[in-house]
């Protein structure tokens, strides 16, 4: 569905996306994880063949971004990172010109609006200005406006930044429902439980560049294994867990010990050390994050 | 890519013209008004008022000359400040073309389309404008109805030069300077409201040379007076080809200002 090779994008002397390769599968949801700047909006730029990439190659449904862009967006759904619905126009007419812009039959198309805002539910809203809706019911509606030419490809650019965790389960609920429709989603987020949560695969980035892809549970367990202990920071117990070898890092005042046993850490810890605050958990895709892309800051 | 490539575009342009033009139907009546009160308050302060003191100009009544001008002069308002202001607003705050060019339309179907609609805005507004000054007996009918026309292709090449500015302007607020340092001398030197022979020589050839608006207006008093200047064609011909170069150069300045 969409192959990149040594893809690669230059802003003068910034290098925002650094020769990756990745390939997205008919039907599967991919998504782009990274830090702010990693590269993830402006490879999704790319795909969308709005932003000119600077050298490789990039093909969407088998067709050049360069050479074939009109018949590429044609059959491609954008949910943009930033809110950019057509503020003259009501919710209903945001969608019909929006419709017109793909050149898409009238009579029918009233027909695909109704559905399209059932699915999203705000049918109740059709006839209200934007300034009206709120995060949720924008976000919702910029969906639907992303399905009007009934995609094949669907991009969604940080689908459920900024809302409650109401709205982001339902939006959640729209993206499954899509895929099992046989639509291929691409969608970058900074939420790891939405990635986990919903990517079939996954790669992540940083300084333009992926540093690892695959299945979030296979990359949890490669990177990380399967439990984590939080144990708190302080001299005796690097002391100890120096001493029994188990892989640890150090995150503030807390001490992450990274295990397959979490119950022979805890009673190493309790026993030989003696230590009260220890919490048990399954690791996440947030730890591979983290450990990959490192704790300090960006931007 | 250069200043001055091709743009390649499709009837998918209009499509961003139908948009602006459902917006404007929206609000037709606030939208309509100015076109229509405008003339009638320059005609009575600077035709009636100023001009009473005025027995004679170029052989005609003060409102007689000044009248072809008014139009002009809304041909020029209404294309240049729509595409300026208007597509900032579009471009910038409401991320209206990001939102066009995420579908089949190109950049340059989205630039093109927004000139076609600041010149039907010029259109529409001399058309409306075109009967009240009519009801003062101040044009010739039926030659002056050729207004309406011309009054698309002129609101193409102010859209045009607009859309120029608007591609380069580093924020909203520095629009101020194209419409104070460009906009507001034409309005006042371009032979509107006296003729232009009463320059220095020099001066007249920086307008005719600088000043779009001087020949609009010269097609427009020709128009209204049933009296075509000597200089016809070389004002048609002048405003074909600076429109023309300059919708390539606001095409590829947006281009360059949008796709990164």
């Amino acid at each position: 569905m969409i192959v990149a090779e040594d893809l690669r994008k230059q802003y003068d002397e910034f290098v925002a996306v650094d020769t990756v390769s990745f390939t997205v599968e008919e039907g599967e949801i991919f998504g782009f994880l990274g830090p702010n700047g990693a590269g993830k909006t402006t490879t999704m730029k790319m795909i969308q063949c709005v932003s000119p990439k600077t050298s490789g190659t990039l093909t969407v449904f088998g067709m050049d971004v360069t050479t074939h862009p009109r018949e590429i967006k044609q059959l491609l759904g954008v949910v943009p990172q930033e809110n950019n619905l057509d503020p003259d126009f009501t919710v209903f007419e945001n969608l019909l010109v929006y419709s017109q812009y793909f050149d898409l039959p009238r009579a029918p198309v009233e027909t695909t609006i109704a559905e399209l805002l059932d699915f999203v539910q705000l049918r109740e809203k059709q006839d209200k200005p934007i300034e009206q809706l709120s995060g949720g019911m924008k976000r919702r509606l910029i969906l639907a406006r992303a399905l009007i030419n009934a995609p094949r490809l669907l991009i969604l650019d940080e689908p459920t930044i900024g809302l409650d965790p109401q709205a982001r389960h339902l939006i959640w609920d729209k993206i499954k429902a899509l895929k099992a429709q046989g639509i291929t989603v691409v969608l970058t987020t900074h939420y790891m439980d939405e990635a986990a949560r919903l990517c079939d695969r996954l790669v992540i980035m940083d300084f333009g560049r992926i540093l690892v892809d695959g299945k979030p549970d296979a990359l949890v367990r490669e990177y990380i294994g399967t439990d984590i202990v939080d144990a708190e920071h302080n001299p005796r117990v690097i002391a100890c867990l120096n001493r029994t070898g188990a892989k640890y890092d150090v995150w503030g005042d807390t001490v992450r010990v990274y295990t397959a046993h979490p119950q022979d850490v805890i009673a190493a810890l309790l026993n030989d050390c003696g230590l009260g605050t220890i919490t048990a958990r399954a690791a996440t895709l947030e730890d591979v994050f983290l450990k990959l892309t490192g704790k300090k800051l960006r931007e | 890519m250069g200043y001055f490539t091709v743009p390649k575009l499709s009837s998918r342009m209009w499509k961003v013209w139908s948009r602006n033009k459902s917006v404007f139907m929206k609000t037709w009546r606030v939208n309509f008004f100015p076109p229509f009160l405008e003339p009638l308050l320059y005609l009575f302060a600077l035709g009636f008022g100023l001009g009473s003191y005025i027995e004679v100009i170029e052989g005609m009544s003060y409102p007689r000359f000044i009248a072809p001008a008014l139009i002009a002069i809304a041909i020029m308002n209404s294309a240049f400040f729509e595409c300026t202001y208007g597509s900032y607003v579009r471009m910038y705050y409401q991320k209206t073309f990001d939102a066009m060019i995420a579908t089949p339309l190109s950049i340059e179907e989205v630039i093109a389309g927004e000139l076609l609609w600041g010149a039907t805005r010029s259109l529409i507004y001399a058309t409306i404008m075109l009967p009240v000054i009519a009801a003062f007996g101040l044009i010739e009918l039926p030659l002056a109805l050729l207004i309406i026309p011309f009054a698309f292709i002129a609101g193409f090449l102010f859209a045009a030069i607009g859309m120029c500015f608007t591609a380069i302007t580093p924020n909203i607020n520095a629009l101020n300077y194209p419409a104070f340092l460009f906009i507001t001398p034409m309005f006042l030197f371009s032979g509107t409201f006296f003729p232009l022979e009463l320059l220095p020589q020099p001066v007249q050839y920086v307008a005719l040379a600088a000043l779009p608006l001087t020949h609009v207006v010269g097609i427009t008093r020709s128009l209204t007076l049933a009296a075509p200047s000597g200089f016809f064609m070389l004002h048609i011909i002048w405003i074909l080809v600076v429109s023309l170069v300059l919708f390539v150069l606001a095409v590829n300045l947006m281009r360059r200002r949008l796709i990164v």
